[in-house]
């Protein structure tokens, strides 16, 4: 699902936020990705998203070549995944239900069919009551939920989470990640970004460490990695 | 086994959950049905945004139909000096004074002579009575002219040439000239030259003026427009990472910039039609002291549509240059 290979980031300036990265997350795999902050696990995570490009090696997710993904492209591309953020992202302009159908209205969904979609994955995260409230009315742990909902309303092959428990009780993170595990169970990549260890520790997944932009744990599938090599 | 990338793609027999399932929304609709619905939702949205602040759309609507209400007034006035110059078509006319002596049958024979000619269409007789009559009835020296002996005035021919080359008219007026009766062929074209150079010079400047006019229009919905994606930075940030194409992302702003252009155009032609009922009242008693019905001619409702689509046109061109210059910096970071 996805692939890292050789990949390195620096920024403009010489800060140098991941080195030399490798590892492969096979489809269907739900696995953490930790480290202290700083140490790049949002950069990593917005190389996958395309939000940033790799200054050397090269990313695959979902079999795409990420280097060599135009700009037309990332549009398409972007809709097989569903991100989760640490700051929701949400819109208070407009209420949870037309904040979960975003990822539907992109792509000309019939309203029908996206009405159906939208209820569905509110269903799932429990908020259908709350469909007609504005996101900004609701608990944190809520407003995470809206998001979660958003980014798996498309039904994405893979899901990304910043952080997806940062501001939330322990009791409530439980709750989420025992959401992000259902999604997984049905077929979904997850990818979790976390410093939460006590979380880690409860869950029985693989674990990827970052320290310093460096991978130092978890990167145990290499023989993957190599047989992506073009 | 699906540890190669590339095999994702094709591999038979995958999980429900799959990449090849986003079809947009196939659910019986047409793909230009869906397009048309997604216009019709971004067309009332981005105009009931406008009416939410309608304060503010206001004002910027009154920029932008003062604007164009002036170079649309030129355009009008212009437009009625040319059919005034229609309205005039005697002035391209050959006068013939015949001689005081000149009898019915002379004079008859004199118009047949001139109406066989090719560049003539058409040729009226006023005979020295009538020109005496008309003299009597417009100059207001009726009493005077009674006192006269006899008829001082000659009959005159009214030659209409077929062409509508002024400078062809000397040559002519020459040749009629030397016809048998004729006393003076007269042509006066300094004074149409100069209409006709007025009306030239008028025209150049109100397409100048209509240009730069035009141009600010474009600027101002553009910086507007402008302000608009700032105000929705956010919501354009999230639209892109869930997917939303440039086309997706541009369409509500372009829709924004039609609609401060109709509604620009809609006060144009108010303030337009609001100076000639203004203008038409004094214009028809300044025409009556040159004894001519001539009035002014309204914005017809062709005209209003146009104008509305040439506002509307220029909104979108405003917009589509800001969108174009801003809404690409705009990326999630």
């Amino acid at each position: 699902m996805i692939t890292f290979d050789s990949v390195s980031k620096r920024y403009p300036g010489g800060y140098e936020a991941l080195t030399n990265i490798d590892f492969h997350l096979k489809e269907g795999e739900f696995a953490f990705l930790t480290g202290h902050s700083g140490a790049g696990k949002s950069t990593l995570l917005k190389l996958i998203m395309q939000m940033e490009k790799a200054s050397a090696g090269q990313v695959f997710v979902y079999g795409k070549n990420l280097n060599r993904m135009s700009r037309r492209q990332l549009p398409c591309f972007r809709r097989n995944i569903g991100v989760v953020f640490q700051d929701h992202q949400l819109l208070f302009d407009r209420n949870v239900f037309e904040n979960v159908a975003l990822p539907l209205m992109v792509t000309g969904y019939d309203s029908r069919e996206a009405a159906r979609r939208v209820r569905a994955a509110l269903d799932k995260v429990g908020l259908l009551k709350k469909e007609n409230q504005n996101p900004i009315a609701l608990s944190g742990g809520e407003q995470q939920r809206v998001g979660i909902a958003r980014a798996v309303v498309n039904k994405p092959v893979l899901l990304l989470a910043d952080e997806p428990t940062g501001n939330l009780d322990p009791e409530l993170s439980a709750e989420i990640m025992n959401l992000f595990g259902q999604f997984n169970q049905v077929g979904t990549s997850v990818l979790i970004a976390t410093h939460d260890l006590g979380l880690i520790d409860r869950q029985r997944h693989r674990v990827l460490t970052l320290d310093k932009g460096a991978l130092i744990a978890g990167n145990s599938d290499t023989s993957a990695v190599s047989e992506h090599d073009e | 086994m699906m540890s190669r990338p590339q095999s994702v793609k094709k591999s038979p027999g995958r999980k429900p959950v799959k990449a090849n399932t986003r079809a947009a929304g196939n659910t019986g609709h047409s793909w230009f049905g869906q397009l048309f619905q997604q216009h019709q939702f971004v067309a009332v949205d981005s105009l009931s945004r406008l009416l939410q602040e309608p304060g503010a759309s206001f004002l910027t609507w009154s920029v932008i139909g003062i604007a164009l209400a002036l170079p649309l007034c030129l355009f009008l006035f212009l437009q009625n000096l040319q059919q005034l110059n229609t309205s005039l078509d005697d002035a391209g006319n050959i006068s013939l004074f015949m001689d005081l002596a000149i009898d019915e049958q002379a004079l008859e024979a004199a118009r047949l002579e001139i109406l066989a000619l090719s560049e003539v269409e058409e040729v009226t007789v006023i005979t020295s009575t009538q020109a005496l009559i008309e003299f009597q009835e417009a100059s207001g020296f009726g009493n005077a002219l009674d006192g006269l002996d006899e008829n001082p005035l000659p009959a005159v021919l009214i030659v209409n040439p077929a062409t509508d080359d002024i400078e062809s008219l000397p040559a002519l007026s020459a040749r009629l000239q030397t016809i048998a009766g004729v006393d003076l062929a007269l042509v006066d074209l300094d004074w149409m030259r100069r209409l006709y150079g007025i009306i030239a010079m008028a025209e150049r400047l109100t397409g100048g003026l209509a240009l730069l006019l035009c141009l600010g229009v474009v600027l101002a919905i553009g910086n507007t427009v402008r302000l608009a994606i700032e105000n929705r930075r956010d919501e354009i940030v999230v639209v892109k990472l869930v997917g939303g194409t440039d086309a997706y992302v541009s369409r509500p702003f372009l829709y924004t910039g039609i609609w401060f252009g109709v509604g620009g155009g809609v006060v144009a032609g108010i303030l337009a039609i609001t100076a000639f009922m203004t203008m038409s009242g004094p214009f028809s008693r300044l025409m009556a002291l040159y004894n001519s019905d001539f009035s002014l001619s309204w914005l017809g409702v062709s005209d209003l549509l146009s104008l509305l689509l040439v506002a509307g046109g220029l909104g979108l061109a405003g917009a589509w240059l800001s969108v174009l210059r801003h809404l690409r910096q705009i990326e999630p970071s």
